[in-house]
This record gives structure tokens, sequence and C-alpha cells, in this order.
């Protein structure tokens, strides 16, 4: 069986905030239907490297999307092509109602995509308990819920999520963790920037560890966690 | 009587400030060319009405001043928005004495003969012996009207929905993949139709000339300001209390005077600081604005309904 082709293809991505320059030269590639975790300590350009592929930082290099070079397009342009992004710093519209922010999550009116909001509030019911609450009176869990939700209302082909359960309950985390493996289920591409190292290995099909601002590990789990050394190096703190 | 002419003077001051407060959201400094788009807004009124009629200028002249502020926005304040907010704020300083200037060079320096239709002109009714001008009425509804189609083009519509959220998070906005630039050049220009509206139906029943820019521009920064900045609910408050205000005032002789003497202390031109108790509060009217600007400032310095918590 032959591999699926890749989707997305970053090469010596640079990225700059005003005069610093933060990231070195990253590559890395994502398959169609393939979680690829991107793992470091705080720091190491992990979410920054994300976002210039989102084309919100400045940037330079080559970020192929379906042989596409998106570089240099605007953030809107980029999610019309397909690719999703979750911020991590669960950036609810706070005035809005659960639902609305849902709504903000397509990209045109009566767009159908592969998911519905049935689709969401099944995978939550919290969701849909809450769904005509102000999103900035939710919990920092149910705000993680609807973040990653709202961004899977556009219907990306690829989607980039930034640390989703930094600081939840154990018991959201599972939640998050099923989320992961739903999109898994229905074939989608991920790159999942993800400080707690069992989730990351467990749902990824590939890691890569950054550190320095590059990338200083490409490997599988299970290569990663045979490989002490850079683990000691680049992970453990 | 006054009741009414306060809050038809407060209704076009919401007008002028909602778009005020929806700019300032938006790019986070105050539009010091907007009350500039309210004079155009009268003025392209007088041209327009003098080549056909009102109505049309009604129409028209709002949607010219809309077209010019979108260009504005795209042209100028979007190249602007990364040198930050002084440079914003410098440039449409620098815009509203470009208007100032361009204004006095077509339309000269003295007022214009911009005056309220035949059929809106005269009495409606009589209340205590008063007229009640029926433009009075005219600028009331159409004020009312324009409040209401804000609130559900904001409220009850998908792009409503998008300005919402892309007024406080423009960055997650533009990753959902909606196009923020263009939503704000909309809302910059929305803002400038809305003060041009304002000056059609104000220019008329107050006066146009070179000076009712400034006249306004003091008063509406006054309204955003104590009504809390980027609070549409508070911008229309403080309209209204400024209306009332002002209107309430002029017609009013108290002074202090009176009022020490109901509680039993003569005043004589001998007393101490004679001429400052001697002035009535019609005369001080003009200053009652500026005066609750600073002691709301004092008090509560975000504003009635103000959100901003730095």
């Amino acid at each position: 069986m032959s591999e699926p082709s890749v989707a997305l293809d970053v090469r010596e991505l640079h990225a700059f905030y005003g005069k610093s320059h933060i990231l070195q030269g990253v590559n890395l590639h994502v398959r169609e239907g393939e979680i690829v975790g991107l793992l470091g300590r705080n720091g190491s350009g992990r979410s920054t490297t994300i976002k210039a592929i989102m084309g919100m930082v400045d940037n330079r290099g080559e970020v192929l999307w379906r042989g596409r070079n998106v570089l240099g397009l605007k953030a809107y342009e980029i999610a019309h092509l397909g690719l999703g992004y979750v911020p991590e710093s669960r950036d609810v519209f706070p005035k809005l109602t659960v639902h609305q922010n849902l709504m903000l999550g397509e990209k045109g009116k009566g767009a159908v995509g592969r998911w519905s909001f049935d689709d969401m509030y099944s995978m939550f019911p919290r969701l849909r308990e809450r769904q005509h609450t102000e999103a900035g009176v939710l919990s920092g869990g149910e705000q993680q819920m609807l973040t990653l939700c709202r961004t899977l209302m556009g219907n990306p082909q690829l989607i980039m999520i930034d640390e989703p359960t930094e600081g939840l309950a154990p018991a959201v985390v599972q939640q998050v963790a099923a989320y992961l493996r739903e999109l898994k289920r229905r074939g989608m591409s991920v790159i999942l920037v993800e400080q707690k190292l069992a989730i990351a290995l467990e749902v990824s099909d590939r890691v890569y560890v950054m550190g320095d601002r590059r990338i200083v590990f490409e490997g599988t789990p299970a290569e990663l966690k045979a490989d002490a050394a850079t683990r000691k190096e680049w992970l453990e703190v | 009587m006054s009741t009414l002419n306060g809050v038809s003077y407060g209704l076009l001051l919401f007008m002028l400030s909602a778009g005020l407060t929806l700019i300032f959201s938006m790019m986070g400094v105050l539009n010091f060319a907007h009350a500039s788009f309210y004079m155009l807004g009268a003025y392209f009124a007088y041209q327009v009405s003098s080549w056909t009629n009102f109505w049309v200028a009604f129409v028209v002249a709002p949607l010219l001043v809309a077209v010019l502020g979108g260009l504005f926005e795209r042209a100028v304040l979007r190249k602007t928005h990364r040198f930050g907010h002084v440079a914003e704020l410098l440039v449409t300083f620098g815009l509203s004495f470009v208007i100032l200037e361009l204004v006095q060079l077509v339309w000269g320096r003295t007022a214009v003969d911009y005056r309220v239709p035949a059929a809106l002109d005269g009495a409606l009714f009589q209340l205590y012996n008063a007229n009640f001008p029926t433009y009075r009425a005219f600028m009331m509804v159409v004020a009312i009207a324009m409040l209401l189609a804000l609130f559900l083009v904001l409220r009850k519509t998908r792009i409503g929905l998008v300005i919402q959220a892309a007024l406080t998070h423009p960055e997650t906005t533009e990753a959902l993949g909606h196009n923020v630039p263009r939503v704000f050049a909309l809302v910059f220009a929305g803002g400038c139709a809305l003060a041009a509206l304002a000056g059609v139906i104000g220019g008329n029943a107050f006066i146009t000339e070179p000076g009712m820019a400034q006249a306004v521009g003091a008063i509406i920064f006054v309204v955003v300001v104590v009504g809390g900045m980027g609070s549409l609910a508070g911008a229309l408050i403080a309209s209204l209390l400024i209306g009332l205000m002002q209107t309430f005032a002029i017609g009013l002789d108290w002074s202090f005077i009176g009022a020490l003497k109901s509680v039993g202390v003569e005043v004589t031109p001998e007393s101490f600081g004679y001429p400052l108790w001697k002035l009535k509060l019609s005369q001080v009217a003009p200053i009652l604005p500026y005066l609750l600007l600073v002691v709301m400032l004092i008090v509560r310095p975000k504003g009635i309904l103000g959100t901003r918590d730095d």
C-alpha cells in the first residue's frame, strides 16, 4: 500500500515579530489524513510555526498546500483554501452566544460542510446545553470545546490546533482526546501543538520536536519513546 | 416641549456618535474627522437638493459620503494602521483640516442657504402655546429608524455577527475565513454615512457653515467618552442626556443666587464672588457637557457603559 500523498509541505519557513527572527528554517510535512504532533518546550517556536503557516505573522519560505504555495496570502484567503486554525488563547467571541460563535466558524451563508451543529453538540453535549449562553461566561474547558468546534464549522481539510488541553481538568482532557480521535476517524489532517506528551504520543501518527526555533527530531511516537536523549534534551523539564 | 427638543437633538447626536463609536471599537482611536463627514453630508445635501430636491439629496448625500469614507479607509487608514495609533489619530486630524479647507474653497466661508423642505416646514402641533416644528418630528423619525436599522443589522444579520466579532477579535475572525479588512472598510463607510445622514437632516435644522463640524465635533467626543468608549448603548444614553441637558438649561433661569436664597442665604452685589453667583444656568449651558465630561472622567473614567478595563 502506497503512502497517502503529502497535503501540506513546509519548506525553510522563517518567521519574524518585528525585528526578532523567531523561526529559523522549519521543514515539515503532513500527509492526507495524518495527525502530526508538534512538540517542544514553551518558546521553542511551535505556536509561531502554525501561525506562520496560516499567514498570521511575517514569514518567508515556502508553504505548499496541495501543491500551491500559499505563503504571502492573507489569513482569510488561506482559510478559504481549507486550512483551519484553533488559537491557543481560547479566543471566543465573548459577547456572542455559543451558537453564534459556531455560526461565525462557517465560511459563507449556507456553506455545507462535513460538520453540522448537531455533530458539534453530540461531541460536546455541554455546548448544546449552553448554546444560548454568552461565550464569555463559559468555563475554560467549555471555551476550549467551543474554539475547537468553531473552526471545524468552516469545514477545513487540515486543522492546526494550538495547545488544546492546556490547563484543563482531566475529564475535559479526555473529551478533547475523543474529539481528536473523531477527526482521525473522519480522515482529517491535523497538526497538533501539544505539551502533554501522553496525549500527543497516543493520537499522533508522526511527531516533530522543536527546539531553538528549528525542528530537532522527526519520527513516529514509538521512535520518540525509544529516544531518551532527545526527550531529555528537548522535552523534559 | 423642551423634552421633545432635547430628545430630537440627542437623537441627532446619537446618529453622529454611533458611527464614531463603531469606528473607535475598530481602530482603537477616535476618528477626528468624523464631524467633518457630518459637515460634508450637509453640504452635499445642500448641493444635491439645489439641483434636484431634498428627497434625492436625503438618499444621495449619505451614499456619496460613504463612498468617500470607504476610499479614505482603503487608501490611507489601512496603510497607516501598522504605524500605530498615533499615526492613525494624526491622519484623521489632518483629514479634518483638508475637508474644512475644501468646503471653504467650494462653498465659501459663509453659511449656505440650505433650507428645510417646504413639505416639512411649519408646526406639527401646539403644546403649552409653543409650536413643535414638523421638521423636528421628522428628525426624530429618521433617527429612530436609523437606530432600529443599526440594531437589526448588528444583531440579526450574518454580516452584523462578523462585524461584532471582527471589532473585538480581528485576528481570530480573519483566521476563520472572514475578510476583515473589507469588514473594516464597510464599518468605516457605514459610520461616515450615518454622520452624513445626520448632516443632511441637521444642516437645515440648524445652520450649514464651515464651523459646523467643529461645533458638533467636541460635543460628540463628550458623548462617546461619557457613554463609554465603544459602547453603542452608552452612546445612546449619553446623547439623550446631553441633548436634554442643553435644551433644558437654555430654558431655565436658575442661578446660584436663587438657590442660596432658598436656603436662607442672601447674596448682594457686595458679596464675595458675585459675578459667579449671578450667572444663570442658561448662560452656562454651552459648558455643561464639558463639565459633565470632567465629572465623568473623575467619577467613572470608563463611561456609563464602557467595558474598557485599563
